[in-house]
């Protein structure tokens, strides 16, 4: 029943010493072959050159485990690779291009399921943990591409929701008030559409490069220390450091390993209001940095009113008081951390609670290149149905319905899912129905 | 006076007369009890049947042998099929019913029905043994018993007339509303929800000028409602068009605190694709006019039912703004429009099987689910009745699935997901819309209601004959290969490719039919009309058919889970407070079932799986 063979990372995502790759199905054996780790004993260890195209991917350790005597039930294998995101990328890349899918999450619990391998206690401790991956793709999906991209997708999801009512209203409404040729009017939604998915296509193709999930943001008080704090962990001059207050006007971002975890750290404008046109524009980055970002820490001088800042602030945040090294500074709760950028006291503190909180925060999430592959596909598959069911719309609107639902369900996979109440919704606010 | 039955069903609108007719054709004792023996039948709002989506209903409830399609068929007035040009899969038949041979149809077919009962009274309230409901107790003070009970009583639950400063307790206009029955619906902790829906003015069509407006003629050709009937009959008439003015707007936009909802009068939510004039005006604002139909009520009834301008303002300015319209200068109007509210029972309270969760033995059907529309009711009602009268004879529920029926997609959505206004069926709800047609009905589910002995004879020899010519049509249709050479010698334009194309490859050729076939294989014209349309409908949707099987599959893999309808799920673990209440309330009986409840997640659903096969190992 099931065919095909799926992927997923089993480790954390980050620069830790091995990074695993799980596969499951019927195509694993090929796929080990086809990398050239074929023949190899179940369940032994084995060292084997990984390659594909010719090109050396890793000296890595491989496991194989046959069915049904496996995690799954189905013939499975474990890469072991080093655990570098270069390699990973790179095997990852390797694996879909010989077939293999990335799996859904729950996919690895559900098969185990579907061939009665697990039991009820560990079926529950994992459905939490399922929720969050979901929930974690989710916002990597539009957190870790940037704000252009995430505004793209969400035009995506509205070009079809109006393509779809167009082709909706049509058919349910024939005797209403409604223009005709609704249908003939979707024609124009979905070329465009067509060519914003083509483009989008093109430009994965072209391997730009997905940034780490992970962001921290620095947010605080014109001159509260935030960029020398972001030197202090950068460990480089990434930013200008200067007494005068408002001196980083945009957004400065440092690439850093934090734990093992890869994280982009950024360091934004101060917040205050002003005149000046250029720090206006880095006030609001800032602001939509730190909505956007996973962790904000909160910069605070002694003597700093709340202001702008404490509006972003989300639980489970850190508050970091600078300038430790001026005076005694009040520590105000277990979010806290006093520092001194100067003397260098706290720093390691600091580290080792934004360490914390990357391991509970990351601990079972998708690898970024893992994601970027789910979403090409479910684009592919979206691109295929919205070409299909422009080209239908000649035929009938109904046909070109079920072409564009199915291009509704590959796109919901990534923006958030299209209903038929969406649909409903969009048809009645646009359409004086009732007659 | 008999006080013993199979079934009692209360409620003599659409959902009580299709559940009525159902139970006694399943064999069940059958007793249809209701306030007014005269009204059984009644078409209380727009006297129209079928529609898009609702068209494909009253098809389907045909095809189990139901009555709403062969009554409609000898009361219809103006047929139409709507998306006449469109493709057969949203095409559907409508017509305006003539509300006094709709009413006397219905009454002689009930009246002549084997095994049902009917008698004029109240249900003043349930008789109960534990939780289960074993009959009612008459306004008369009998006690009736019955294996079963199915309620269809429509917006009896708190319903409220409002009519500019009117506030009337009401069902109907003019009928009493039940308070006991209530009552015991709300003392089962059942949820429940508010709903408002409205209807117009009805005119006296012998004031409108006539001659003035433009009118829209029936089909000339009508296609009838049910798979048994051959020919309309019936004189066919044709319905005016008007429109609201600038004039009309103003006068209502000047009035609008005389409205139930502007005036902030009522809670309900209403229907978005059933706006009032008042909603029309306010939320279309650009807008500077509305078309108005208006649709005769019978033959020889003057009542004219003003299609597209329900309202609840004073009746002193419903007369003012109706004489804005062109042809309606002079207009004498025998009642007047309003808004009416109502309680609901949640239908997530229901299985699939239309049975109250926590009221096992009782059944509900139609408006008290939070639906609108005599074919939603009649589809309902035609779902609890065949149940109640399974229930009776000890016998397994049929639930029809979405990849099935209209009638699955609604019972599902509506007991899955729950509704926030009156529920009304389109065919964009059908995810299988190729394959749910109003052409193919029969063969989807006359098979189920032979199974289910509720398919009378004369249906039975029909479909079976029917049956037959399709089976010999598929398989020549699939299995007759052609060449390019061949079919080039038939006259049709083929590339020189090579390639074998079917019979059934070569029909969906654009403006190819069976008649280019018909010399090399004389067998196609023994095929009845219905059986060649059905066969070249099928070919021109062939691919999108063979992937619609194909998903059909995979909803079935999940169907086919099964969960526990006494699953506790408070003792499951990894499951959200906001989940673990929806799941409680639905109760999904199946996997499939569940992944379609508002909000699931596939953590939740992978926690409700394991449950799902541990229950399996455990039988």
């Amino acid at each position: 029943m099931i065919t095909d063979t799926i992927f997923a990372l089993a480790t954390p995502p980050g620069r830790g010493a091995i990074a695993i790759l799980r596969l499951s199905g019927p195509g694993v054996d090929t796929a080990l072959s086809a990398l050239g780790a074929g023949g190899l004993r179940a369940r032994m260890a084995s060292l084997r050159s990984l390659s594909h195209d010719g090109e050396i991917l890793d000296q890595a350790l491989v496991l194989r485990f046959p069915g049904p005597a496996s995690y799954t039930g189905e013939d499975c294998a474990e890469l072991h690779l080093h655990g570098g995101r270069a390699v990973v990328e790179a095997v990852a890349e390797a694996l879909t291009a010989l077939g293999l899918r990335p799996a859904e999450p729950g996919e690895f619990t559900r098969r185990a399921f579907e061939h009665g391998r697990m039991d009820l206690a560990q079926a529950e401790a994992v459905a939490d943990l399922i929720d969050a991956e979901t929930a974690s793709q989710r916002s990597q999906a539009l957190g870790q591409l940037d704000g252009a991209l995430s505004r793209t997708y969400a035009r995506f999801r509205a070009d079809l929701l109006k393509a779809l009512a167009l082709v909706e209203a049509e058919i349910d409404f024939p005797d209403e008030d409604v223009p005709d040729n609704l249908a003939r009017m979707a024609g124009p939604v979905l070329d465009g559409l067509i060519a914003d998915l083509r483009q989008a296509l093109a430009d994965a193709a072209r391997g730009e490069r997905v940034r780490s999930g992970y962001r921290i943001v620095l947010i605080g008080e014109t001159n509260a220390g935030k960029s020398s704090l972001f030197n202090a962990l950068a460990a480089r001059e990434a930013a200008i450091v200067t007494p005068v207050a408002g001196t980083t006007r945009d957004v400065l971002d440092a690439e850093l390993i934090i734990g093992g975890y890869a994280v982009t750290l950024s360091d934004t404008a101060g917040l205050r209001l002003s005149e000046d046109v250029v720090e206006v524009e880095g006030v609001r980055r800032a602001r939509a940095r730190a909505e956007a970002a996973e962790l904000r820490l909160w910069v605070r001088a002694p003597g700093d009113a709340p202001g702008e800042a404490a509006t972003l602030i989300q639980p489970g945040d850190l508050t970091v008081l600078t300038k430790a090294d001026l005076g005694p500074v009040a520590e105000e709760g277990a979010g806290t951390v006093v520092v001194s950028t100067v003397t260098g006291a706290g720093l390691a503190d600091l580290h080792a609670r934004i360490a914390s909180r990357l391991m509970a925060d990351l601990a079972g999430t998708d690898f970024p290149v893992v994601t970027r592959e789910r979403h090409r596909r479910r684009l592919v598959e979206a691109l295929a149905a919205v070409e299909a069911g422009r080209a239908a719309l000649e035929h009938g609107p109904e046909i070109a319905g079920d072409d564009l639902r199915r291009a509704a369900t590959a796109l919901g996979r990534v923006t958030g899912a299209i209903g038929v109440e969406d649909i409903l919704g969009e048809v009645f606010s646009t359409f004086c129905i009732g007659k | 006076m008999k006080l013993k039955f199979d079934v009692i069903v209360i409620g003599g609108g659409h959902a009580g007369c299709e559940a009525a007719a159902v139970s006694a054709r399943a064999g069940a004792d059958t007793l249809l009890l209701t306030q007014k023996l005269e009204t059984i039948g009644e078409m209380s709002c727009n006297p129209a049947i079928g529609g898009l989506g609702k068209g494909h209903l009253v098809r389907e409830i045909d095809a189990m042998d139901g009555i709403m399609g062969r009554l409609g068929d000898v009361s219809g007035i103006q047929f139409r099929l709507l998306n006449r040009s469109r493709g057969a899969a949203v095409q559907g038949p409508r017509s305006q019913i003539d509300r006094r041979l709709y009413r006397e149809a219905m009454q002689a077919e009930l009246a002549r029905t084997p095994n049902l009962s009917l008698r004029a009274g109240t249900a003043e309230r349930l008789i109960l043994d534990g939780n289960r409901v074993v009959g009612v107790v008459t306004g008369g003070g009998e006690e009736i018993r019955a294996a079963a009970v199915v309620l269809t009583t429509g917006t009896f639950l708190n319903g409220v007339i409002h009519r500019g400063d009117e506030r009337i307790p009401a069902g109907r206009d003019g009928e009493a509303p039940s308070t006991g029955l209530a009552a015991d619906l709300y003392g089962a902790g059942l949820q429940m929800g508010r709903l408002k829906t409205g209807t117009p003015a009805r005119l006296d069509g012998r004031s409108i000028a006539w001659d003035r407006l433009e009118m829209q003629a029936a089909d000339e050709t009508p296609v009838p409602f049910s798979f048994l009937t051959d020919r309309i009959t019936v004189p066919q008439i044709a319905c005016g068009i008007t429109h609201t003015t600038e004039e009309t707007h103003r006068i209502i936009a000047d009035n609008l605190g005389e409205s139930a909802v502007y005036g902030g009068h009522l809670t309900g939510r209403g229907p978005r694709y059933c706006p009032s004039i008042e909603d029309k005006v306010v939320r279309f604002a650009d807008k500077t006019s509305h078309q108005v139909f208006l649709e005769p009520e019978g033959l020889d009834d003057p009542t004219v039912y003003p299609n597209g301008i329900s309202t609840s303002v004073s009746p002193a300015t419903q007369s003012a703004f109706l004489r804005t319209m062109p042809g309606l200068e002079d207009v004498a109007v025998f009642r007047f429009g309003y808004a009416i509210e109502y309680d609901y029972v949640d239908p997530r309270e229901l299985t699939p099987a239309l049975e109250v969760k926590r009221r096992p033995g009782l059944y509900l059907a139609g408006q008290i689910n939070g639906t609108t529309g005599y074919e939603e009711a009649g589809a309902q009602g035609l779902i609890a009745g065949l149940n109640a009268a399974r229930a009776a004879a000890g016998s397994d529920p049929i639930v029809l699935g979405r990849d099935q029926a209209y009638i699955g997609v609604m019972i599902d959505d509506l007991v899955t997901r729950g509704v926030t206004e009156p529920y009304r069926m389109f065919t964009s709800r059908a995810e299988y819309r190729l394959t749910l047609r109003a052409d193919n009905a029969d063969q989807r589910l006359s098979p189920v209601g032979l199974n289910a002995g509720v398919v009378g004879p004369e249906r039975a020899r029909q479909f079976a004959v029917k049956a037959a010519q399709l089976a010999e049509a598929a398989s020549l249709v699939r299995e007759t290969r052609f060449t390019p050479q061949q079919a080039q010698a038939l006259g049709l334009s083929v590339n020189a490719d090579g390639q074998r194309r079917s019979m059934r490859d070569l029909l969906a050729y654009p403006g190819v039919d069976l008649t280019a076939f018909e010399s090399a294989y004389p067998a196609i014209t023994g095929w009845s009309p219905a059986v060649r349309e059905q066969v070249e409908i099928d070919a021109g949707y062939a691919s999108y058919l063979d992937r619609q099987a194909a998903d059909a599959v995979a909803l079935r893999r999940e169907e086919d889970l099964q969960v526990p309808s006494d699953l506790d799920y408070a003792a499951i673990g990894g499951l959200s407070h906001e989940i673990r209440e929806k799941l409680t309330l639905v109760r999904p009986l199946t996997l499939g079932q569940a992944g379609r409840i508002e909000g699931m997640t596939p953590g939740a659903l992978t926690a409700l799986l394991s449950h799902v096969k541990k229950a399996r190992v455990a039988a």
